[in-house]
């Protein structure tokens, strides 16, 4: 049996909902994920230890452990005792705080290391920690973790897809409901495929041109 | 005035109060003492040269008088004002910073902010802390990079530049602040040999201007032109002190002679 990739069009509008959905939570769980990096970064590396050591540990159990786990205990686990949390907010808290635990390692470390001496250079002059922070650490940590975090937000991408089996249509779960109609599973994955390289070409494109803007000044 | 006001016990008022004032520093590392107990004083517009070998404290010494170290006991005095107060918290933050505004510190390896201009690099702490116009304190940096030689390295990287130039760049960043006084941390020893001398006209062209200067160094003649007085500095207490001529040409103490001996050789 050949492949017939006429039946594609067909259910075309299957696997555009499943484009929708699949950008929905990436974006949604990128935005979680880089904000709560920026956030779990700054506890690591500045709170009191009350509060840095539980964020550490929290750091180090969502990195050691699978993300399709997490996403079983977030969605059945919670259900179980009580808390029904409907199934594409399950996916994006999921995502966002597997990936959020893996940018807070990032920032963490761009932010550690950038040389001590222009710290104390910017102090010398009289900038406060904070003034030193805002206007010297920052715009050159932000330079150094700029392409790890779009390497992880293009993995976010892909690992959207393990939110099918929560029953999110995102586009494998959508590729799923046309294959089921049509018992035609290579055309379906296929074309699935096809299209998360697109979306990640785009997404490559922006993740250029943000780099492009960052390392303009040098 | 005022500021007098706070430090009675030198009751002579200005003139006789000296510019930087250091009593019985100490400090350790760990288990290492690296001050033992250092007493300093410099006066307005005098230039003082802190020599002696790695290890015996003189950088230590400069970093505590701009509380990048902080003594473990003993005092440091900036015209008339305790740098290292006993405050605490907020109130020390806000304090040591209005004082490091009046101390300019150049640093061995430059410290410029590898992301900003030579232009933004001068203009950023002015611009910060002294509440003045973009077009003032442009105006400023203009004629400080002009000084130190570098008008036309206004919009370049740091990265593009040579190394005597970045510590030329350093020099005018701390003078953007209009310092009281002026500490070199080892200055030149980063820099390849044939940069050295460019570095050392600025900081000569500052000597002549009467900047007060504390400099850290291990370039003797640079030390003997410019000191009004040196200090020969190891394990973490001054062996001696006194005009350079003395200390270079008749040392006292027998650790003086054995520095001078294997530093002037070479």
């Amino acid at each position: 049996m050949g492949l017939d990739f006429s039946v594609v069009p067909e259910y075309a509008h299957f696997l555009w909902i499943g484009v929708v959905w699949t950008t929905v939570l990436t974006v949604s769980a990128a935005l979680l994920a880089f904000f709560g990096g920026i956030l779990f970064a700054m506890i690591v590396l500045y709170a009191p230890r009350l509060l840095a050591w539980p964020t550490r540990f929290f750091v180090w159990l969502f990195m050691g452990t699978p993300l399709l786990l997490q996403l079983y205990l977030i969605y059945f686990g919670l259900s179980q005792v009580g808390i029904d949390v409907p199934a594409l907010v399950a996916g994006i808290v999921g995502l966002g705080l597997h990936f959020a635990v893996y940018n807070a390692d990032v920032i963490r470390a761009g932010i550690v290391a950038v040389d001590p001496g222009q710290n104390e250079g910017a102090r010398s002059l009289g900038l406060s920690r904070a003034q030193s922070f805002r206007y010297v650490i920052i715009p050159q940590a932000v330079r150094s973790v700029t392409p790890p975090l779009g390497n992880n937000l293009i993995a976010l991408l892909k690992d959207s897809a393990l939110v099918s089996v929560l029953g999110v249509a995102e586009l494998v779960h959508a590729s799923q409901l046309a294959i089921s109609e049509t018992y035609r599973p290579f055309e379906f994955y296929i074309t699935a495929a096809a299209l998360y390289y697109l979306l990640n070409l785009l997404l490559e494109a922006g993740l250029r041109a943000v780099e492009r803007k960052v390392e303009a000044t040098r | 005035m005022s500021d007098t006001m706070t430090r009675p016990a030198t009751g002579g008022g200005k003139a006789t109060r000296p510019m930087i004032e250091v009593k019985d520093a100490h400090k350790s590392f760990g288990a290492i003492e690296v001050l033992k107990g250092i007493d300093l004083s410099v006066e307005r517009g005098q230039i003082v040269a802190i020599i002696g070998p790695s290890g015996s404290g003189k950088s230590t010494l400069l970093r505590s008088i701009n509380h990048l170290e902080s003594l473990d006991r003993g005092e440091i005095w900036l015209d008339g004002v305790q740098v290292n107060a006993p405050l605490t918290g907020k109130a020390f933050e806000r304090h040591i910073n209005a004082v490091r505004q009046r101390m300019g510190m150049v640093f061995q390896h430059f410290n410029l902010f590898p992301h900003l201009t030579v232009m933004e690099n001068v203009t950023l702490a002015p611009r910060l802390l002294q509440g003045l116009s973009g077009e003032a304190v442009r105006a400023r940096a203009e004629k400080l990079l002009d000084k130190v030689g570098l008008a036309d390295k206004a919009e370049a990287y740091p990265s593009r530049l040579s190394g005597g130039q970045k510590q030329r760049v350093a020099i005018a960043r701390a003078l953007a602040m209009e310092p009281k006084v002026m500490l070199f941390d080892e200055a030149t020893s980063a820099l390849d040999p044939e940069l050295v001398d460019e570095v050392n006209l600025v900081m000569k062209q500052l000597a002549q201007e009467h900047m007060t200067m504390l400099i850290v160094t291990h370039e003797m003649r640079f030390a003997g032109e410019v000191a009004d007085r040196v200090l020969f500095m190891d394990g973490g207490v001054v062996v001696e002190e006194g005009p350079p001529d003395r200390i270079f040409t008749a040392p006292k103490a027998e650790r003086t002679r054995a520095f001078l001996r294997k530093y002037l050789r070479d």
